[in-house]
């Protein structure tokens, strides 16, 4: 019996049928939004919930008491006007600007570089790569501290190398110079940048068809004349998500700058980053260090949303063809 | 929230501390599991966590109320978490945090006229130089500081500098210019002052002059220690954890004196270092027996074993005489305790932002970015315009 002959049962009467199907639309929909409740509670706890309390922080007077009683008084646009207006808030959107830009043109070129190289076949290929995702792999606290001790400027290996070689005179004040330490930031961080560059730009790369090179060769173009007609239009897509998902990971950068120079010396390699972790906690201005959190999270959301636009750009166009 | 049910009478403690590396680990752990044992507790767990991790965690604690029975804070940091409300007075508990105590530590553990924190230890700063390059230059110990500038400058040579100080902007720049700025007669609430200006002058100048290298900006105070036991350096400023490791070391003999003056006859005031034990708000029987172990850590005898463990200065004036004679290179960090000044005695929980107010014109004016009086005129004004903490 079982199964069927309860069916058999159940269908006899029709109140019960009408029952049966409310209680199966009715599971139908629950289930519906079980599939969808780990996505949604994932999204409040961890994306919602912050964002929301971020912008409240930012708009009260939050301070270490504030922590244990749980009250902050709100004090409107204060926390904003106090950034605004500390003198050095141009400097640091200045420097952000500066960091981002320098850090993706040098990852993105040298990336670039190295994955139109390792296209080609030749021995130990695999080997060379993978060594070069090193930076990758190592904990970013481990390589930035290294750094600084190569960047020291009377003891460091990098000047040690520079001054014994000739290529320099003097020893370069990489973290002990306002002018020379945003230089010095924006360099390590594109030799960590580069692996993601290179890994991403290889698989774009791997995705081009062949023949079309050989076609090109048969027509008689030239290494740049193929690079151009052929490797860049079809690596276009790439080169979007790759400079997008460059733009999100650098402007953020705090680890690095840190522990290399600490956002100094004076302010001269301090980031919106940097400056808002210094506000929250080094000098426990919670509110005023997330204002600073939330300017560096619209100039990312606008970026993502011209971002958008661009793809939609591109999709469309690839439909029409 | 409910304690857990004693186990026999026992009363389980927890505790939090920044020694996440030996020796300085097992001392401590050792000092509070026998101290605990006397009160009739156990030490059910303690957490280290690195140094510059503590504040998050604290305030992590705080806000999830889930702070431990024994609470270990650097003591700039104990007026601004009692301020929060989540400390013990130490009084509340009959503790008897005052007695014989320096008057400098007894300061920065008090708020709002309570008494929150005890340390079994405190420290300073002071001047390390290398006895062989001092003879072989015949430079006699710097006193002022005409003679410390002349000693730098006569010191310096292409192997090594003259003097090693740091100047970061992670708190420790601000620690190594205080004793400048306050045996100068400067303060916090006056950074533009004429007093403040030429204690950065005379700071910046080493750099300026060659005396002391550029890196200083980048330097901790632990890296300024490498330079000194390394020999590129004939002299540096720095606090007596670094006795133990500079002895061990075959090629460097030195000498600890005093930091030098403004000019002879004057009194020198250096900040005042160390870590106290606080009691956060738990259950009464873990709040009473947190209070015995503390007392207990502060007893005659258990403050001088400790300090002989950890090469500091006991907070007990009569226990610190005592060491003082059984171990003199101790000798000049007592000295400078007995009239140093806690970094929180002048402007309370404002003293991060003063601090970082501070190292922003150190570093501006070693690094020429700015004058010494034009980069003290900014911080000043970045005090006066902080909200009140």
């Amino acid at each position: 019996m079982t199964e069927l002959a309860r069916r058999a049962r159940v269908e006899t009467s029709p109140g019960a049928a009408r029952n049966s199907r409310r209680r199966a639309r009715w599971s139908e929909r629950v289930a519906k939004w079980m599939f969808i409740a780990p996505a949604v509670i994932y999204l409040v706890v961890f994306f919602a919930y912050p964002i929301v309390k971020n912008g409240l922080t930012s708009f009260q007077n939050y301070t270490t008491s504030s922590l244990y009683t749980g009250k902050a008084p709100f004090n409107g646009f204060q926390n904003y006007r106090h950034i605004f207006h500390s003198g050095i808030f141009g400097k640091i959107a200045l420097n952000t600007a500066l960091f981002t830009i320098g850090s993706m043109v040098g990852q993105f070129v040298i990336g670039l570089g190295l994955a139109v190289f390792f296209s080609r076949r030749f021995p130990l290929n695999g080997l060379i790569r993978s060594v070069i995702l090193l930076p990758w792999l190592l904990p970013l606290v481990v390589s930035s501290t290294v750094w600084r001790w190569m960047l020291d400027q009377d003891n460091g290996v990098l000047n040690n190398v520079l001054v014994n070689s000739g290529l320099t005179t003097t020893r370069v004040p990489w973290l002990t110079s306002t002018t020379v330490a945003l230089i010095s930031v924006i360099l390590v961080n594109i030799w960590i940048g580069i692996p993601f560059n290179m890994v991403i730009l290889y698989s774009g790369l791997q995705d081009i068809p062949t023949d079309l090179y050989e076609a090109a060769k048969i027509d008689g173009a030239n290494g740049l004349r193929t690079f151009w007609h052929i490797t860049w239009p079809l690596l276009r897509p790439v080169v979007g998500v790759v400079v997008i998902l460059g733009f999100i990971y650098t402007a953020k950068v705090i680890d690095i700058i840190l522990v290399v120079t600490g956002g100094g010396p004076v302010d001269a390699s301090e980031t919106l980053a940097v400056g808002s972790y210094n506000l929250s906690f080094k000098t426990f201005l919670f509110g005023q260090g997330a204002a600073m959190g939330n300017v560096l999270i619209l100039i990312s959301l606008v970026f993502a949303a011209i971002y958008l636009r661009m793809n939609r750009g591109t999709f469309s166009e690839t439909d029409t063809r | 929230m409910s304690s857990p049910a004693p186990a026999a009478g026992a009363v389980s403690l927890t505790s939090l501390d920044y020694y996440s590396s030996d020796p300085y680990k097992s001392f401590v752990s050792s000092h509070l599991q026998s101290c605990a044992a006397a009160a009739g507790a156990t030490m059910a767990s303690q957490d280290h966590v690195p140094g510059g991790q503590l504040g998050p965690k604290i305030l992590q604690d705080i806000s999830a109320h889930s702070l431990p029975s024994l609470l270990m804070i650097d003591n700039p940091g104990v007026q601004a978490i009692a301020a929060t409300g989540a400390l013990v007075p130490l009084t509340d508990l009959g503790v008897d945090p005052t007695t014989g105590i320096f008057p400098g530590i007894l300061a920065a553990g008090t708020y709002k006229g309570k008494v929150y924190g005890m340390a079994p230890s405190v420290n300073s700063i002071a001047l390390f130089y290398n006895k062989d390059l001092l003879t072989a230059a015949g430079v006699a110990v710097p006193k002022t500081w005409a003679d410390l500038t002349a000693a730098a400058k006569k010191l310096t040579t292409s192997a090594h500098y003259g003097l090693a100080f740091s100047a970061d902007n992670d708190g420790e720049g601000a620690w190594h210019f205080l004793p400048f700025l306050w045996s100068n007669g400067g303060d916090f609430l006056h950074l533009g002052d004429p007093a403040a200006v030429q204690a950065l002058t005379f700071e910046s100048d080493f750099v300026k002059s060659g005396a002391a290298s550029k890196s200083v900006v980048s330097w901790t105070q632990g890296d300024v220690n490498d330079q000194f036991a390394a020999g590129k350096a004939a002299m540096e400023i720095n606090g007596p954890w670094n006795i133990a490791p500079l002895d061990k070391l075959q090629n460097i003999h030195y000498g600890i004196a005093p930091i030098p003056v403004p000019a002879a006859g004057k009194t020198l005031v250096a900040p005042l270092g160390g870590e106290m034990w606080t009691i956060p708000q738990t259950t009464p029987a873990q709040e009473a027996a947190a209070a015995k172990v503390v007392t207990c850590m502060n007893n005659p005898a258990n403050q001088l074993a400790y300090n002989t463990d950890v090469v500091q200065v006991p907070t007990r004036m009569d226990v610190a005489a005592q060491y003082g004679q059984s171990y003199p290179p101790i000798q000049s960090f007592i000295s400078e305790v007995s009239t140093a000044r806690s970094r929180t005695e002048e402007v309370g929980a404002l003293f991060p932002t003063v601090a970082t107010a501070l190292e922003t014109a150190i570093q501006a004016a070693i690094t020429g970015a700015a004058s010494p009086a034009s980069a003290l005129k900014t911080a000043a004004a970045t005090v006066a315009a902080a909200p009140a903490p």
